[in-house]
C-alpha cells in the first residue's frame, strides 16, 4: 500500500515535469512574445531597438531555453513561482488567492457533481421507462451535449437580469460574507457541476440496471431482503464502483471548465488568471498556473484511485 | 410425514420478442417434510424457472406466473406480491436457495460475515455478535478451515467449492424447512462436487430439512433422494421413487437420462437431438421428434397427462402406458 502510494507519487512528478516542459515549449511556439505585449501597453513611451534588446535581457528571456526551463523549475521547486513579466507582480501571492477561489468552486461543482449525479442515476434505474426516468435521460442529454459558455449567459439571462434573483457577476469568500458567496456561487457552480452531473447519472443509471440482474441480488432476494435492503446494501455499492473511477474524469472536466466559467461570471480564480496572462503571452504566469493546476488534478487523481479500492475490495495495490 | 409443499398446475411464461416462451407449463408435484426431492431434466427444461417460481423470483418482466398455486405450509405463496413483506419473511427463513453459480452468486463487495449476518438479523433479530458468533459455527459445520478468520473475507478469496459451501451454510443459518438447490454442484469439479454432495444430504439430514435437488445429471440424485420428477420441455413427464424410475422408466426421455449416466463398464449413450424451442409450442408430445418409440398418433393428439402407472410412479407417455413397446 505505501510502496504503491510512493510510486505514483513518483509518477506524478514525472508527469509534472512532462507538462511543466510541455507548456514551456508550447508558449514559446506560439506567436507573439510577451515583451512585444508589453511594448504594445506602453506606447507613450519611445522604444528603441536597445532598449527592448535591455527589457528582453532583464527578464532572462534571451537566455538559451534550457537556461530559462531550468531557473524558472528550480526557482518552482524552492517555492518561488517568479515574477509575471508584463506587470512584474509576484505570482506565488497571486496565485494564493486565485487557488483558493478556484478550490472553492471547484470542491463545491465536485461535491454537487457527486451527490446529484449518482442520486439521478439511481432514480431513473429504479423507475426505469417511467416519466422520472425520461426526464433525467433528457437533461442528462442537454447537460452533455449544451456548451458551457452558453448555458451560463443562459442562465445569467434568466435568473440574473430578467428575475433578477441571483448577482450577475463576481465572487465573495464565505468567510468575507457568507451569503452573498451561496449567491454568487449557485450559477457557476451549476454550469461547472452540469456536464459531470450528467455523464455520472447516465452512467450511473447504467451500471444500477447491469447490476440489478446480477446473481448476487437474486441471491439478496432470495435471502428474504426487501427491495430497501437489496437496493441499499447490495446494488448500491457495487453499482457505484465504476463510477468512482469516472470521478477521475470529473475533476478534470470541473477544472477544465473553471477556465470558461470564471471568465463568463468574472469570477477572480485561476482559470481567469490563466486566460488574462495568456492573453498577455505572460510566460511565467500561464506555466506557473499550469504546473499548480496539473498538481492539483494529480493529487485528486491519487485520492479517487484510493477511494476505488477502498470501494471496490478486490483491487490490491502492489 | 407431513406435507411440506404442493405444487398444483403451475405455469410461468415469458414475454420476449419472439413470442411467448412457456417455460413451465402446468406442473404439479409436492414435497414432504425432510423429504429429498430430485428435479431432474435436461439444461432449458424450465427447472430454474419453475423453483424461481416457487420463490416468487422471476424477474417480471419479461416473466409471469400465469397460472397455478404454491402451497407451502398452509399458505399459497402466490397470493403475494414478489416484492411484499410476507413473502420476505419466507425466503431465506423457511425456504432458501443454493445457485448453480458459484462465482457470482455472492456479493463481492461485501465480507462473507456480512452477507451471513444479514439473514439472522433480518429474519430473526439476532443481535450482530450472536449472528457472527451462529455464522462461523455454521461455516464450521460445512467445512469451511478456521472460520472465524474466513468469515471476514471477501468472495473472491475463496474457491468455487468453498464458496458453494459458504452458500450452503447461508442457507442453513434460519434452519429452513426446505432448500432449494438448483444445480448447485453442476459448475464444479467432478471429486469437489461429490464432497459438497455429501455434505448438502449430510445437512438436510442432520436438521431434518426437505430439499429440491435440481440437477440435469440423474446419477447426482439416485444415491439420496427419495422420489424423482422429471421435467422436459417445461412439463412433468415422469414422477415416482428412484426405485420404480431406475428398475422401470416409463418415459423414453427418462430412459434417455438414464443412459446418459455413467456406469461401469457401459457405454455413454447421448439423447440425440435439442430440447424443443419453448416458444409457441404446440400441445402435441414435444419428445416425440427425438424418440425412439415415437407413433402417427404422438404428432397429432396432444400429449398425455401425468398417468398412474404404478404404486406412486406417474408417467406422461401414452405409448409406454399403453404397453404398445
Ligand atoms: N429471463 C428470461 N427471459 C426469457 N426467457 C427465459 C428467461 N429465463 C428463462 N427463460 C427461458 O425459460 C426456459 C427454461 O429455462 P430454465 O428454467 O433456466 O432451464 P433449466 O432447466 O436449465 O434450469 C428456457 O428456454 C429459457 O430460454
Ligand atoms: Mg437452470
Amino acid at each position: 500500500m505505501s510502496t504503491y502510494i510512493i510510486r505514483r507519487l513518483f509518477h506524478s512528478v514525472i508527469i509534472i515535469l512532462i507538462v511543466s516542459l510541455i507548456v514551456f515549449l508550447l508558449l514559446r511556439a506560439l506567436p507573439g512574445d510577451p515583451i512585444m505585449m508589453l511594448i504594445a501597453q506602453n506606447t507613450n513611451m519611445e522604444w528603441t531597438p536597445e532598449m527592448i534588446e535591455a527589457l528582453r535581457d532583464s527578464k532572462g528571456l534571451n537566455d538559451s531555453l534550457p537556461v530559462q526551463y531550468f531557473r524558472w523549475f528550480s526557482m518552482m521547486l524552492r517555492g518561488d513561482f517568479g515574477v509575471s513579466i508584463m506587470h512584474n507582480y509576484n505570482i506565488g501571492e497571486q496565485l494564493k488567492s486565485k487557488v483558493v477561489v478556484s478550490m472553492m468552486l471547484g470542491i463545491c461543482s465536485f461535491a454537487v457533481s457527486i451527490i446529484v449525479g449518482p442520486l439521478l442515476g439511481i432514480i431513473s434505474a429504479i423507475r426505469r421507462g417511467k416519466f422520472i426516468d425520461n426526464v433525467v435521460t433528457i437533461f442528462a442529454n442537454i447537460g452533455i451535449t449544451a456548451p458551457q459558455f452558453w448555458i451560463a449567459i443562459l442562465l445569467i439571462f434568466l435568473f440574473s437580469m430578467r428575475l433578477q434573483l441571483l448577482p450577475i457577476y463576481g465572487y465573495t469568500l464565505p468567510w468575507v460574507n457568507l451569503g452573498l458567496c451561496i449567491r454568487q456561487s449557485i450559477l457557476p457552480v451549476f454550469v461547472t457541476a452540469l456536464g459531470p452531473i450528467a455523464s455520472t447519472a447516465r452512467q450511473t443509471r447504467s451500471s444500477v440496471l447491469e447490476v440489478l440482474g446480477e446473481d448476487y441480488v437474486r441471491t439478496a432476494w432470495a435471502k428474504g431482503m426487501n427491495e430497501r435492503k437489496v437496493l441499499m446494501k447490495h446494488v448500491l455499492k457495487n453499482s457505484l464502483m465504476p463510477i468512482v473511477t469516472l470521478q477521475g474524469t470529473m475533476l478534470r472536466q470541473i477544472v477544465g471548465g473553471s477556465v470558461v466559467v470564471e471568465r463568463v461570471f468574472v469570477i477572480p480564480g485561476m482559470g481567469k488568471f490563466m486566460v488574462d496572462a495568456m492573453q498577455g503571452r505572460d510566460y511565467t504566469v500561464v506555466q506557473s498556473v499550469t504546473v499548480v493546476m496539473t498538481l492539483v488534478v494529480v493529487i485528486s487523481y491519487l485520492i479517487v484511485d484510493l477511494l476505488y479500492g477502498w470501494v471496490d475490495p478486490r483491487i490490491q495495490y502492489d | 410425514m407431513d406435507r411440506l409443499l404442493t405444487v398444483t398446475g403451475l405455469s410461468t411464461e415469458f414475454r420476449t420478442e419472439r413470442g411467448i416462451v412457456k417455460a413451465v407449463n402446468n406442473i404439479s408435484y409436492t414435497v414432504n417434510e425432510s423429504e429429498i426431492v430430485g428435479l431432474v431434466g435436461e439444461s432449458g427444461c424450465g427447472k430454474s424457472v419453475s423453483q424461481l417460481s416457487v420463490m416468487q423470483l422471476i424477474p417480471n418482466p419479461p416473466g409471469r406466473i400465469v397460472a397455478g398455486s404454491v402451497d407451502f405450509d398452509g399458505t399459497d405463496l402466490l397470493q403475494y406480491k414478489r416484492e411484499s413483506n410476507e413473502m420476505c419473511a419466507i425466503r431465506g427463513r423457511y425456504i432458501s436457495m443454493i445457485f448453480q453459480e458459484p462465482m457470482t452468486s455472492l456479493n463481492p463487495a461485501l465480507t462473507i460475515c456480512r452477507q451471513m449476518t444479514e439473514v439472522m438479523i433480518e429474519h430473526l433479530g439476532t443481535e450482530y455478535k450472536e449472528a457472527r458468533e451462529k455464522s462461523i459455527d455454521m461455516l464450521d459445520q460445512v467445512g469451511i478451515p478456521d472460520a472465524a478468520k474466513r468469515i471476514d473475507d471477501y468472495p473472491h478469496q475463496f474457491s468455487g467449492g468453498m464458496r458453494q459451501r459458504v452458500m450452503v451454510a447461508m442457507a442453513m443459518l434460519c434452519n429452513p424447512k426446505m432448500i432449494i438447490a438448483d444445480e448447485a454442484t453442476t459448475a464444479l469439479d467432478a471429486t469437489i462436487q461429490a464432497q459438497l454432495l455429501e455434505l448438502l444430504y449430510g445437512m438436510v439430514d442432520k436438521y431434518k430439512t426437505a430439499l429440491v435437488m435440481v440437477t440435469h445429471n440423474l446419477g447426482v440424485v439416485a444415491r439420496y433422494v427419495n422420489r424423482i420428477n422429471v421435467m422436459y420441455a417445461g412439463s412433468i413427464v415422469e414422477s415416482g421413487t428412484v426405485n420404480e424410475i431406475w428398475a422401470n422408466p416409463m418415459h423414453p426421455y427418462t430412459e434417455g437420462l438414464l443412459s446418459c449416466v455413467p456406469r461401469l463398464g457401459e457405454k455413454l449413450v447421448p439423447i440425440k437431438g435439442m430440447p424443443p424451442s419453448l416458444v409457441n409450442r404446440p400441445d402435441t408430445c414435444p419428445f416425440a421428434a427425438r424418440c425412439r418409440y415415437r407413433q402417427k398418433q404422438c404428432f397429432e393428439q396432444p400429449v398425455s397427462e401425468l398417468t398412474l402407472v404404478e404404486g406412486t410412479h406417474y408417467s406422461a407417455c401414452a405409448v409406454k402406458l399403453e404397453g404398445k413397446v
